[in-house]
């Protein structure tokens, strides 16, 4: 098939490719180059003095801590998901199948006050964490609420097809040879799923560490405390601070393509996987 | 597709030896009450509390939070972007899986990664670079501001940063569907004659027609929906740069609790159809 794709009579290569290459050019290529040649206008000191502000250094450890905690959260509660809506029938599991892709399609804002609402000293949850003493809104705590909702999707729907996958033959013969149900776990699951949930974890990692429109309106937005990073940029454009809001892009810029190509790493490691034990 | 269960795996798994052991009972139970709380407590309460906090007050306080000019003027300026974005990005999507699906060429690899960045960055980064190419300080300010053309704080500027964040999506819809559809037919009817054009409207399409539509409607709910990107440079001008989503804040930060999750109840409806039409469309591919 490879063959004959190379070989094809099919029409429109040259115009398809070229509007492609066009459109990504104009539209999302030539402006991020823009950015990174906006911030090299800095000189290298200057550029590590945008980086390593006290408050820029305290907004890296807040969105990478949170997004790391809200990704874990999501590797432990997406498996269970998907292990449930895989596995097992139970009433409404239609429903909650079809509900995993909520956080995908509800705008950001609309789930950054509804959490708000919910989690808030007087919300429904805010009140029984409130009298334990734990407050959720403009903490950290808050940012990581907000961050384990958008990433939840992306380990469920990452590691779903991989349980469907998992042969169900090799669990019998596993059983049938006496592997506990521990054992056939470790052995021949957990193997199986790990590439898709590690993918699942970078995605949902990567989005968590750029979101801003659910987290802003839960994170109260205290200097040094509760300010992530793409918050830091819009307050450095509010302050016409083009060139520091340009350096601090670049910085994000570089985070997301270290996120991209481990996803695409992880993908084809996972997709070797899979076609190894088919055979 | 997700899918779930086929009854055969249910009965296969059912007839397992020591498979209704309590053991067994209590792991099913376990699972599925902690995967019901959690999404109870972190997905199905802040989708109920924006109905309930729209309706604090009423049916007819509801209703009058939408007789508002500014109100208004935001759902027109949100479907006025939705419109002029998703055929854009639509034709982008089909060119783009044509061209990844159909042919072998040096860079492919690269061309799909490109795609996938606007999903992988921050969508402050999509405003900020606009600011930068076409804001007062930005490469063509001057040349703009000579000329009398606002890009930022304007359409233009919003259109951009929202094409930006929703390029990929029909793409990514399309490019693993076509793929697995393979080229025979496709080649079949071009050596029998018809044209590139016609082969794609009358071969291609009536195949991939489910995947587009969700591509585009997803689109449409992310169009519709963009906060972060269109915040940056929309400048939040009240009736003339204001979304839907910006709006929202505005009522938010106005203490203004009942207008700001009316407008949100419009957008949750909305993301509820995407996800209908996209279960709807996989149950029959389940079908079919």
């Amino acid at each position: 098939m490879a063959e004959s794709r190379q070989h094809t009579v099919l029409p429109g290569f040259g115009l398809t490719v070229g509007y492609t290459t066009f459109f990504l050019s104009a539209i999302v290529l030539i402006p991020l180059a823009a950015m990174v040649l906006k911030a090299s206008s800095l000189s290298f000191s200057q550029f590590i003095a945008v980086l390593l502000d006290p408050r820029v250094i305290a907004s890296y450890k807040l969105t990478f801590g949170t997004s790391l905690l809200a990704a874990l959260i999501n590797v432990v509660f997406g498996f269970l998901i998907a292990w449930s809506l895989v596995r097992y029938d139970f009433p409404g599991r239609k429903v909650l199948d079809a509900l995993i892709d909520m956080p995908f399609a509800l705008p950001t804002a609309v789930s950054g006050i509804a959490l708000t609402a919910v989690f808030a000293q007087d919300g429904w949850l805010g009140q029984q964490l409130a009298r334990m003493g734990i407050q959720v809104v403009y903490t950290w705590l808050g940012i990581t609420i907000a961050l384990t909702l958008i990433g939840m999707p992306f380990v469920v729907r990452s590691v779903q097809p991989a349980l469907a996958e998992v042969q169900r033959d090799l669990e019998d013969a596993a059983e049938t040879l006496g592997a506990n149900r521990f054992t056939v776990f470790w052995r021949i699951i957990f193997p199986t799923v790990l590439p898709a949930l590690l993918t699942g974890f970078t995605m949902a990692f990567a989005r968590g560490i750029g979101e801003y429109g659910s987290v802003i309106f839960i994170a109260g937005n205290l200097p040094m405390k509760t300010e992530i990073t793409p918050l830091l940029i819009v307050i450095k454009l509010e302050q016409y601070d083009y060139v520091g809001a340009a350096a601090l892009g670049c910085i994000m810029l570089g985070m997301s393509f270290v996120m991209l190509l481990s996803i695409n790493l992880l993908q084809a490691w996972g997709r070797r996987r899979l076609f190894v034990g088919k055979r | 597709m997700s899918g779930g269960p086929s009854q055969q795996l249910l009965s296969e798994l059912a007839s397992r030896p020591g498979g209704n052991s309590w053991a067994d009972k209590l792991i099913r139970w376990v699972f599925i009450s902690l995967s019901v709380m959690f999404l109870a407590a972190l997905l199905i309460s802040p989708l109920m509390i924006v109905l309930t906090s729209a309706f604090a007050k009423g049916a007819s306080i509801y209703l009058k939070s939408f007789v508002d000019e500014d109100t208004f003027a935001a759902i027109r300026l949100t479907l006025t972007i939705a419109l002029i974005v998703v055929p854009l990005n639509t034709l982008f999507g089909i060119a783009a899986a044509w061209a990844i699906a159909k042919f072998e060429f040096r860079g492919k690899s690269i061309l799909i990664t490109a795609i996938d960045l606007p999903i992988a960055v921050s969508p402050v980064i999509s405003g900020l670079i606009y600011i930068l190419l076409f804001g007062s300080q930005g490469w063509f300010g001057l040349w703009l501001q000579a000329h009398d053309i606002s890009v930022i704080f304007a359409l233009p500027g919003m259109l951009l940063a929202t094409m930006f964040v929703t390029f990929p999506y029909v793409a990514r819809e399309l490019i693993p569907l076509m793929q697995q559809l393979g080229n025979d037919e496709e080649e079949a009817a071009i050596t029998m004659g018809a044209g590139g054009l016609m082969t794609f409207i009358r071969v291609t399409l009536p195949k991939i027609r489910w995947g587009l539509i969700y591509g585009m409607i997803l689109t449409n709910a992310r169009a519709m929906g963009e906060f972060g990107a269109v915040s940056v440079v929309s400048g939040h001008i009240r009736g003339l740069t204001n979304t839907m989503p910006l709006h929202i804040e505005i009522l938010y930060n106005e203490y203004n609790y009942v207008g700001a999750f009316a407008v949100a109840s419009l957008l949750m409806v909305l993301a509820i159809i995407t996800l209908l039409i996209k279960t709807v469309i996989e149950w029959r591919g389940l079908r079919g």
